[in-house]
């Protein structure tokens, strides 16, 4: 199967209008291949939506409250007053403006490690799909054992090695981990031997195209759905880590969003902390809107990419 | 792993040069990550390792002790406690969540949906939330502070059980992972149906099989390859479950202890007992137990394969 027929689902709307002409003069019966709409199963897949979007619009919702309102309304229903703006306002100097510092520590974070990983990956997958070199076997092995070792399990030898080499407590004891996907490799591997004929290689190889050369103006360009998908899910991996910041980044100047925002959560059950649920409101919302639109946006793309790397799953 | 096709090297006749210089180019391109990956996963395990035959006691300084470690580890209570309960999470949780991804994914790709694709990115959406944002939300929605708990209790004059009592946190926990993920596994099934060849479904529909025949005859079997892989990270991320009963604690102090999970107790032993050589330990221990497991699934699915 060749890699454009994997967004084969994204593409009907534009192929509709050559093709319904004939299928409504045969008019086929409704079958297991062209299947009736379900009212019943829309309206049962709409509870699960509802499941799925509840706590999403409580957040909208709250976020729009003030302090008070918050103690006052009815969880699932706007409050008298509109706050939503000086929320933002709030979340965003509060402080001295530390939520805007931890905004940026966390893209610093996904910009270095989720693109760094993806770089990693894309270079290694491609490697393990189309070269065959000695230890390669090794590498599968290895990389597939690896996946089964849970990450909390290397948090704490982790920090100690980190910690022997002067490294916690900076943004290198967050990103260096981060470098590493293990899903992202296996997904490029697949996806790159699926996706790029070995016969173009060849073909650039004979023309004298360096293999590095080869990588970046023929095999990258047939990559791209891959990338997006990967860069999308590391990108997640990053931007939501809370285990690993927790225990190497002591000092708040370096925390990403999932840090801060619960540090501001607990101010309320310390001793003398003043409680700022309003703000941990609002924060939650200003961290996850970046990364639905990111999702959002590049939809047809990191769906197709995640078709591939599923086939062989 | 079948995707691995060979280098046909057939064309050219100097084969043997090419491929051991093609073998070096390989290293090129994998080499990069290989000495990451060496230096955040394999130089860990092997230090932890190394910290698990040693104490590091206030009089005395470090020590070799063997495999006293292990030892206190087999016998130690709270840690079995622990594992215990991450395996009652283990086998609720992720049969209803991987049940309810399948079903939504086999309904999204039945064709007999209205609005399909927004069904399918709504789902997904919970992925994207931090499990700290995540947790923090349903934290309030089970909370009687201002939670939807709290609300329906004042309305209705009832006494809805406490979400975040002894008894129903885990449940609770549950919840918020289930949501968490659905979309994800939804979209890994997903995926994999979109790629099974129709001509399949037409066959079994000649052969007079119905819909759920197709179901359980066609389409479950084809993708039994995404579910092992699925169920593989369920259970390993079930292992790691830290963050969600970390960040309820400080709403329910009295239900979650500090060695409620397997993770949750090293991340106490080391940084709030100091003994990191016994919390590398238990970590080790728990890297076996779930490597373990997850081999375990692993066999399980290929055996129905055969």
């Amino acid at each position: 199967m060749s890699a454009p027929s994997f967004t084969a689902d994204q593409t009907p709307r534009r192929t509709t209008h050559r093709a319904s002409a004939p299928r409504r003069a045969v008019r086929r019966q409704h079958s297991v291949a062209r299947p009736r709409r379900s009212t019943v199963l829309t309206i049962l897949m709409g509870l699960t939506a509802v499941y799925a979007l509840m706590p999403l619009a409580w957040l909208v919702i709250n976020a729009t409250k003030t302090q008070k309102g918050l103690l006052d309304s009815f969880g699932l229903w706007f409050s008298g007053d509109f706050a939503l703006w000086d929320n933002i306002s709030q979340t965003l100097t509060y402080d001295d403006g530390i939520f805007v510092r931890w905004f940026l520590n966390t893209l610093l974070y996904v910009v270095v490690g989720a693109g760094g990983a993806t770089f990693l990956a894309v270079l290694g997958g491609y490697g393990l799909a189309k070269f065959d070199f000695a230890g390669k076997r090794a590498v599968f092995a290895t990389v597939i054992g690896a996946v089964a070792v849970p990450a909390t399990a290397l948090a704490v030898p982790t920090f100690l090695m980190f910690s022997k080499m002067g490294l916690t407590n900076t943004p290198w004891a967050v990103i260096i981990p981060s470098l590493i996907s293990p899903f992202g490799l296996y997904l490029m591997w697949v996806f790159a031997a699926e996706a790029i004929p070995t016969e173009l290689l060849e073909a650039a190889r004979v023309d004298g195209s360096g293999e590095l050369r080869t990588f970046f103006q023929v095999a990258l360009p047939l990559l791209t759905p891959g990338i997006v998908t990967v860069l999308l899910f590391t990108m997640v991996q990053t931007w939501n880590n809370y285990f690993l910041p927790l225990i190497m980044i002591k000092d708040p100047d370096w925390y990403p969003l999932t840090l801060g925002l619960n540090a501001w959560n607990q101010q309320a059950s310390t001793a003398g902390g003043q409680p700022v649920f309003n703000l941990v409101i609002t924060g939650s919302l200003l961290t996850i809107v970046p990364l639905i639109a990111a999702f959002l946006l590049l939809q047809r793309y990191w769906q197709s990419g995640l078709a591939a790397g599923s086939v062989k799953g | 792993m079948t995707a691995v096709t060979p280098i046909t090297t057939g064309r050219r006749p100097p084969a043997a040069v090419s491929r051991s210089r093609r073998g070096r180019t390989g290293w090129i391109f994998v080499g990069p990550f290989m000495a990451v990956f060496a230096l955040v996963f394999l130089a860990p395990i092997a230090y932890s390792l190394y910290l698990s035959f040693f104490r590091d006691q206030l009089v005395g300084g470090t020590s070799f002790v063997g495999l006293d470690n292990f030892q206190r580890a087999f016998e130690d209570e709270q840690f079995w406690a622990a594992v215990g309960r991450i395996l009652l999470f283990l086998v609720v949780q992720v049969p209803v969540m991987l049940g309810l991804a399948l079903l939504v994914a086999l309904a999204l790709d039945s064709g007999r949906l209205y609005g399909k694709s927004f069904f399918r990115i709504a789902i997904f959406l919970p992925y994207a939330v931090p499990a700290v944002v995540a947790t923090l939300m349903w934290g309030f929605i089970y909370g009687t502070r201002f939670g939807l708990v709290g609300n329906i209790n004042d309305a209705f004059g009832v006494s809805l059980p406490d979400p975040l009592s002894p008894s129903l946190v885990l449940a609770s926990i549950g919840n918020i992972v289930t949501w968490e993920f659905i979309g994800y596994n939804m979209l890994i099934f997903y995926s994999a149906l979109r790629v099974v060849p129709k001509s399949l479904y037409e066959a079994a529909e000649i052969d007079g099989a119905g819909e759920w025949r197709v179901i359980t005859a066609v389409k479950i079997p084809a993708i039994r390859g995404a579910l092992v892989i699925a169920t593989i990270f369920s259970v390993i991320g079930s292992f790691q479950l830290f963050n969600e009963p970390s960040i309820l604690q400080s709403l329910a102090p009295n239900a979650i202890t500090t060695y409620f999970t397997p993770n949750l107790y090293t991340f106490t032993l080391s940084f709030s007992g100091r003994q990191q050589n016994y919390a590398a330990t238990v970590s080790l221990v728990m890297g076996v137990v779930t490597m373990i497991i997850a081999y375990a699934v692993q066999l399980r699915g290929m055996r129905k394969e055969a």
